[in-house]
């Protein structure tokens, strides 16, 4: 027990970090298990932190309304931007959700309330570990049940086949909006969580390559599954930790880890030991994935 | 004023669509957003400064580190895509895409480690940069070289696609690559040779446009693959005319927007406009491929 205590003493941030990892990789998780390759989320846990801090540090409001807030705020945005968007196919639809991301980022850089470049500082520092584990308890649940659930099927059966989907009186056009609307409100969560952990957020937080980690915890975790996306985030999270003896080139093992998980294992780390052949079928389709 | 304005607009442009017109002949081929494009474009801007700072002229440097990216490219393409091909995950899907990505990681990364983090510059004297003068507009001569640089190229690339054997092999693949093979095509060659092409245009972009602000640094390739995108989209995924004719809009649209509306905004032109392409007009201005669904 004694040694836990010492564990979590020592380690507290990064477990921390890991937690809000894996929120993030569900949040992508969600439309790539409706099979669409939206590249927002980290713009979405940009605009739910500015908007959580900055009720946070204007009105003292506690984290869960103010996270509440800045998730609904970042869904608000995402219906906007989703209406027009998730109607584009595959790359295309990847690529307008980084063009919104850019600008979304060039907006926080040049507004005052947002504090420009420099970003905002001294957010109270509100985020503790059981808080974020009670979050990523809970969506774990919501993935879990959705599964079971109408909603769910949906969404798998426009993942597989968008044009059989339809002919059973599923609208792909409907699935991947809403879809795309709860992707943004739970990033926004993870954003928030963020914000409030590290007493300081400014737009170089919630850039392209930020996604590009997001979208890496999805893939080499299993890329439609959402353990597999939790288990890719608290990996690829702990990788700098233990090549740290690389220094500058440390990088490079994410290169490779990646590279191969690709080639290798496309079903990613989730699909190495699954024996749920739907499971393995759902990722093989998210990788295939149709234009 | 106006003519100043115009001639930056140009010289902008014509380094975007440089780098644009391999990205987008990836993409028409294999269908693939090759997102290690821009890894190539920066390693080669370092690879020629390093050969100039021993002491190798520029354009032999050029030329050199220009094969560089060529070849960086093909093996770009053994190692992370050729894989996925031969198991039949076609272009649009997520791995091939990720897989570049983590191509590029891997580039990047070797960069940093042997050049460093900090953006350097090339030693005096080493690129033209005698003033000249047209108009109203003053410039210098590694300004117009690579202008000139990048017209030729692209000229002789689409000479190249039209005419020659080799072209007509990259075309067939591109409408398809089974129908293509059964015609007696070599189409893993023909990729591999599309690489080469591509990659080369790519590094050519870097060296010269690392001449041109004589700045070489390991975050040049992030700063321009986004931008490029917004070039393909706006001129039409594939299409090589395409690419050309958007590197030039958005570089007149950049330089004019900071010359007549502000500063801060002038990042955010080239992502407006292809958000705004993708709703409006999702094929580009000379585009052919639908990219809505029904």
């Amino acid at each position: 027990m004694e040694w836990l205590v010492h564990f979590y003493a020592l380690h507290s941030k990064l477990i921390d970090q890991i937690g809000i990892n894996a929120i993030f990789a569900l949040s992508l998780s969600l439309t790539l298990q409706a099979g669409h390759l939206a590249l927002a989320n980290a713009a979405f846990g940009g605009i739910a932190a500015y908007v959580a801090s900055l009720l946070s540090l204007s009105r003292g409001w506690p984290l869960s309304v103010t996270t509440l807030i800045g998730a609904a705020a970042a869904a608000a945005v995402g219906a906007v931007i989703g209406l027009p968007v998730t109607r584009l196919r595959g790359v295309f639809l990847a690529i307008a959700t980084i063009g919104f991301g850019e600008i979304a980022l060039i907006v926080e850089n040049n507004l005052s309330i947002t504090g420009g470049a420099e970003g905002l500082s001294q957010i109270p520092n509100e985020t503790t570990t059981w808080k974020i584990y009670l979050v990523l308890a809970i969506l774990a649940f919501f993935f879990w049940r959705l599964r079971r659930t109408r909603a769910g099927w949906a969404i798998a059966a426009v993942r597989e086949d968008e044009y059989a989907a339809a002919s059973f009186g599923i609208d792909p056009a409907r699935v991947k909006f809403w879809t795309f609307v709860g992707s943004a409100a739970i990033a926004g969560i993870a954003g928030s969580l963020y914000a409030h952990e590290n007493f300081f957020i400014s737009p170089g937080d919630w850039g392209f390559s930020r996604m590009i980690d997001i979208l890496v915890y999805c893939v080499i975790g299993g890329a439609a599954s959402p353990w597999g996306a939790m288990l890719g985030a608290a990996i690829i999270s702990l990788l700098p930790e233990v090549f740290r003896f690389l220094h500058d080139y440390r990088d490079i093992v994410n290169g490779i880890v990646l590279l191969a998980v690709v080639i290798f294992a496309p079903q990613g780390i989730a699909g190495l030991w699954s024996r749920d052949q739907r499971g393995r079928k759902a990722a093989a389709a998210a990788e295939g994935q149709s234009r | 004023m106006f003519d100043q304005q115009l001639a930056n607009g140009i010289f902008l442009g014509a380094v975007y669509a440089l780098f644009a017109v391999g990205y987008t002949l990836i993409f028409g081929v294999l269908d693939i957003l090759n997102l290690a494009h821009s890894a190539i474009f920066m390693a080669s801007s370092f690879v020629a400064l390093a050969l100039v700072r021993h002491g190798m002229p520029f354009w032999a440097a050029f030329l050199v580190a220009t094969a560089f990216g060529g070849a960086l490219s093909v093996v770009l393409d053994r190692v992370a895509f050729a894989p996925l091909r031969a198991r039949g995950v076609g272009g649009g899907a997520l791995g091939p895409l990720i897989s570049s990505i983590a191509f590029g990681i891997i580039v990047v990364s070797v960069v940093r480690g042997i050049f460093g983090p900090d953006e350097v510059g090339y030693p005096t004297g080493a690129v033209l940069s005698a003033n000249l003068h047209l108009g109203h507009a003053t410039f210098t001569a590694i300004d117009l070289s690579v202008l000139v640089i990048s017209l030729v190229m692209m000229i002789l690339l689409s000479m190249l696609l039209k005419v020659t054997p080799l072209g007509r092999a990259i075309r067939a693949v591109a409408e398809n690559t089974k129908a293509a093979s059964l015609l007696g095509i070599d189409v893993e060659r023909t990729i591999g040779l599309t690489f080469l092409i591509a990659g080369a245009l790519g590094a050519a972009a870097g060296i010269l446009i690392g001449a041109q602000f004589n700045a070489v640094g390991i975050l040049m390739g992030q700063r321009i693959e986004l931008k490029g995108l917004a070039v393909i989209i706006l001129g039409g995924m594939g299409s090589i005319p395409g690419a050309v004719l958007g590197g030039f809009l958005l570089g007149l649209l950049e330089v004019f927007s900071v010359a007549y509306l502000s500063s801060s905004y002038r990042d955010a032109i080239a992502f407006a406009v292809m958000f705004l392409i993708l709703i409006v007009r999702p094929a580009g201005l000379l585009g052919k491929r639908a990219a809505r669904t029904a």
